[in-house]
C-alpha cells in the first residue's frame, strides 16, 4: 500500500475515490473546496468513474447527493460552517428518510464575523438530526473513517447519514503520511450498496408523503433504535478494518492513558494530539491523567465513557463549541451520562473561533481542575470559560473588549 | 405530432381518495402527465397542494413513484436523481411537479442552478398563482389585482414572467400550458420527452378555492385565460419561438376576449371588477406580454422554414 503526504482533504477525496462514489455534488467553502476540487480532478482525470454535479449552493448540495442515494447510487457531499447551516433543513430530510449517505464536514466557525478557522459550532448542530457524526484526529484516520463511513451508513442494521468530521486547516490543509490502501482492500471491506428502498418507476414507491402522527412518532423511534445498534456496527467496522490494514483506532472511542489514570480529560477532533501531550507533562508533575477522546459524537458513547471514569477522581471536558445559555455541548451529554456518580466535573470553553490550543494550555486546565479537586473535593463547574491566553486572569482587558465589541 | 386523446391510455393515474380538493386542476395535470409520458416516471415534488394530495402514507392517492422533498430543493433533488439512474444505465424520466412557489420564490435558487446546468430533467411548474397550500398567500406569480390573504385590496405588483426568464437560461425547451388544454399540454409534454437537456413546461392551473371560482369551471377558466390574452402558450425548443397552433389567433387583439369575462369568473377579482382603472391595468399587462411574446417571435426564429422542421421533427 503506498504512503501518501496528503492533506486531510486529500484524504477524503481519496477515500470517495476508493469508495466507488457514484455521485458527488458540493458547493465551496473554505476549507472544505479542495475536496471537490480533487475529487473533479480526479474524475476529470478518468481515476475515478462519477458523476459531479456542481450544484449552485449547499442546500442544493445535499438535496442533489440526497435525490442520487434515494435513486440507487452511493453518494458523497462535503461542506463546513455556514455551507452546513444552510443545508440544515435538508439534513434532517436525508436522515427522516433512512438513506444511507456520507458527507465531510471541515469544522469552522460560524460567524459574524467571518472567521475560517476551526472550531466545532458547525458540527455539533448535527446533534439531533439524526446523523451518525464521527470526528478524525489526524489525516490517516480521515481517510479510514471515510471509508467506514459507507460501510455503517450502508448497514441494514443502521440505514443512516453518516458525517466524518475533520478539523478546519488542522487537519484540512496540513499534509501527513497517509497509507492509502489498495483498491481491492477496500472492495473487500465494502459491499456493493444497499439501501432500504430505492425511488424507480419499477419500485413505484412515494417517499416522504404524510404519515399519520402515530406513525410519524414511531419511525423518530425507529431512528433512535438504529443509533444504538450503530454502536455495534461501528465497533465491528473497526476490527475488521483493522483485520485488512492493521489500523485500528477503537470504535466509538480511543483511550489514552485511561486504565491507571485519576483524572480524565474528554475530547473530540485534531486538538485531541495536544490533550494527550498535556497529559503526558502532567504525569509528570505527579497529576496521573488520561485522555478519553470521542471519535464519535453521535451515537453517544455513553456505555463507553462510563466505563472509562468509573473508579476515577475527576473528569475535565473540552469543548470548541459553545450552547449559548447552557454549557459546551459535549460538557452536556457527559454530565448525563455520568448522572448519579459523584464523581468531580468540569466543562471547559475554549479554543472558539480557531483560537489556538496548546498542550500547555489544556495542561493550565487540567492542572488547575486536578489541584481545585485535592483542595476542595468534590468539584462540579460545567462552564468553565479558557480565554484566550493574553486576556486570562485580566477581567478588566475582556470587559473593555467586550464593551468595544458588542 | 397531433394528439388524439382517445388513444392515451386511460388507466387511474389519479385514485379515488386522493385529496385534492373538488376542481383541482393539480389532478388533472398529473393525469396527463402520466398519458403523455407513460409509466418510466418519477416524480419529485416540493411542499405544496400536491405533497398533501398524494394522501396519507403507507398509501398514495397518486399512480407514480414520487421522492418528495423539501420547499426549495426540487431542481437539485430531480438532478441527484437523475445522476443515480444515469449511473446504473437507467432511461427515466424524472420530472418536478412544483408549484409557483416551489418554482418562482423559494425553489427559483435551485431552479435556475440546475436550468444552468442543463439537467436532463423536465420540471413542471403548476403554476396556481398563490400559495395554496397554505391558504391563499400572494406569491411573486401572483397577478396584478388578485386578492390573497396577504393582499387584501389586491396584489399591487404584476406576475413574474418565469418562463421568460427560463429562456432567457438558454435551455433547450420551454412551454407554457394550461389545464384547459389537455392534448396540447400532452403534446408538449410528448415532444419534451424526445429532448435531451433542461425541459420546463408553465402549467396555468386555475384553483377554484384561491381564485373564489365554482369547482366545476377550472378548465372553462384556463381556457379563458389563454383566450383573453392573459397568458399565451407558446413553446421554444432549441433556439426556436413559436405560439401554439391553438393560441396563435391571440395574437390579434381583436380576437381576444375581453378581459372582464375572465375576471368577473373570480371571486379574487370582486373588488376590482367597478373600478375602470384598474381593470385597464390588467388590459395594458396583456398588451405588454404580446409586445414580448412578439419580440421572441422575431427574435427567435429560424431561416427558411427550419424552426418549423425541428417543430415537426418531435
Amino acid at each position: 500500500m503506498p504512503i501518501m503526504g496528503l492533506t486531510g482533504n486529500y484524504a477524503v477525496a481519496h477515500a470517495v475515490r476508493l469508495a466507488r462514489v457514484q455521485v458527488v455534488a458540493a458547493y465551496p467553502i473554505t476549507p472544505q473546496t479542495t475536496i471537490v476540487e480533487k475529487i473533479s480532478e480526479m474524475v476529470e482525470k478518468g481515476e475515478m468513474n462519477a458523476r459531479v454535479i456542481r450544484v449552485e449552493s449547499e442546500h442544493s448540495a445535499l438535496a442533489a447527493v440526497f435525490g442520487a442515494a434515494s435513486g440507487g447510487a452511493r453518494a458523497f457531499t462535503a461542506t463546513a460552517s455556514h455551507g452546513l447551516l444552510y443545508m440544515y433543513e435538508v439534513t434532517w430530510w436525508a436522515a427522516g428518510a433512512r438513506v444511507p449517505l456520507v458527507m465531510a464536514v471541515v469544522t469552522r466557525a460560524i460567524g459574524p464575523p467571518w472567521n475560517i478557522h476551526v472550531d466545532h459550532q458547525d458540527i455539533m448542530t448535527l446533534r439531533d438530526t439524526g446523523w451518525i457524526v464521527s470526528m478524525a484526529q489526524e489525516n490517516q484516520e480521515v481517510l479510514d473513517l471515510t471509508i467506514q463511513a459507507f460501510r455503517i451508513s450502508e448497514d441494514p442494521r443502521v440505514y443512516l447519514p453518516m458525517v466524518v468530521g475533520l478539523d478546519g486547516f488542522i487537519l484540512s490543509h496540513t499534509r501527513a503520511p497517509v497509507d492509502v490502501p489498495e483498491q481491492e482492500v477496500v472492495d473487500e471491506f465494502l459491499p456493493p450498496r444497499r439501501q432500504p428502498y430505492v425511488i424507480s418507476p419499477e419500485t413505484n414507491l412515494v417517499m416522504g408523503n404524510i404519515a399519520p402522527d402515530d406513525i410519524h412518532f414511531l419511525m423518530r423511534y425507529s431512528m433512535s433504535e438504529a443509533m444504538e445498534a450503530a454502536k455495534k456496527v461501528i465497533e465491528e467496522v473497526d476490527r475488521e478494518w483493522a483485520k485488512l490494514t492493521g489500523r485500528r483506532y477503537g470504535g466509538l472511542v480511543e483511550c489514552y492513558k485511561c486504565e491507571d489514570a485519576d483524572y480524565i480529560a474528554i475530547t473530540t477532533g485534531s486538538w485531541s494530539g495536544d490533550a494527550k501531550k498535556a497529559a503526558d507533562m502532567l504525569r509528570e508533575e505527579g497529576y496521573n491523567y488520561g485522555v478519553l477522546r470521542l471519535r464519535f459524537i453521535r451515537p453517544w458513547p455513553t456505555e463507553k465513557i462510563a466505563m472509562a471514569v468509573e473508579g476515577k477522581k475527576g473528569v475535565i471536558v473540552f469543548d470548541r463549541a459553545v450552547s449559548m445559555g447552557a454549557t459546551g455541548p459535549i460538557f452536556a451529554d457527559v454530565a448525563h451520562t455520568l448522572y448519579g456518580s459523584n464523581i468531580s466535573l468540569m466543562g471547559v470553553i475554549a479554543g472558539l473561533a480557531g483560537v489556538d490550543m496548546k498542550a500547555r494550555d489544556f495542561a493550565e486546565a487540567m492542572r488547575m481542575f486536578s489541584s481545585r479537586v485535592e483542595e476542595e473535593g468534590r468539584v462540579y463547574e460545567p462552564r468553565f470559560w479558557l480565554l484566550p491566553r493574553r486576556y486570562r486572569g485580566r477581567p478588566e482587558r475582556v470587559k473593555e473588549v467586550a464593551k468595544r465589541w458588542s | 405530432m397531433v394528439v388524439n386523446i382517445r388513444k392515451l391510455p386511460d388507466r387511474y393515474y389519479i385514485m379515488p381518495g386522493n385529496a385534492a380538493c373538488p376542481g383541482c386542476p393539480e389532478t388533472m395535470g398529473l393525469r396527463y402527465i402520466k398519458m403523455a409520458l407513460g409509466d418510466n416516471v418519477v416524480l419529485v415534488i416540493p411542499a405544496g397542494c400536491s405533497s398533501v394530495i398524494q394522501g396519507i402514507a403507507p398509501r398514495s392517492g397518486i399512480n407514480f413513484p414520487i421522492l418528495n422533498i423539501v420547499f426549495a430543493a426540487a431542481a437539485s433533488a430531480a438532478s441527484g436523481l437523475k445522476a443515480a439512474f444515469e449511473a446504473q444505465g437507467k432511461d427515466v424520466h424524472v420530472v418536478v411537479w412544483a408549484g409557483d412557489g416551489g418554482t418562482g420564490d423559494i425553489g427559483f435558487q435551485a431552479l435556475s442552478g440546475a436550468a444552468e446546468r442543463d439537467e436532463d430533467i423536465i420540471y413542471i411548474c403548476v403554476d396556481n398563482e398563490a400559495y395554496m397550500n397554505t391558504g391563499i398567500q400572494r406569491s411573486s406569480l401572483t397577478p396584478y389585482g388578485a386578492w390573497t390573504t396577504t393582499t387584501w385590496t389586491g396584489k399591487k405588483e404584476h406576475k413574474k414572467n418565469i418562463p421568460y426568464i427560463l429562456i432567457s437560461h438558454g435551455v433547450k425547451y420551454v412551454a407554457t400550458a394550461s389545464v384547459g388544454y389537455p392534448t396540447d399540454f400532452i403534446e408538449k409534454l410528448q415532444r419534451a420527452a424526445k429532448i435531451r437537456g433542461f425541459r420546463y413546461i408553465h402549467l396555468l392551473a386555475p384553483c377554484p378555492i384561491g381564485w373564489r371560482f365554482d369547482p366545476g369551471l377550472t378548465a372553462k377558466v384556463a381556457q379563458l385565460a389563454v383566450q383573453t390574452g392573459l397568458f399565451p402558450l407558446y413553446e421554444y425548443i432549441n433556439g426556436v419561438f413559436r405560439l401554439s397552433p391553438i393560441a396563435k389567433k391571440y395574437k390579434d387583439p381583436k380576437k381576444r376576449k375581453p378581459v372582464i369575462e375572465y375576471l368577473k369568473l373570480q371571486g379574487r377579482y370582486k373588488h376590482l371588477l367597478n373600478k375602470p382603472d384598474e381593470v385597464k391595468k390588467i388590459e395594458e399587462y396583456i398588451e405588454n406580454l404580446w409586445h414580448l411574446i412578439d419580440a421572441l417571435e422575431k427574435t427567435f426564429t429560424a431561416e427558411g422554414g427550419k424552426g418549423e422542421a425541428i417543430y415537426r421533427s418531435l
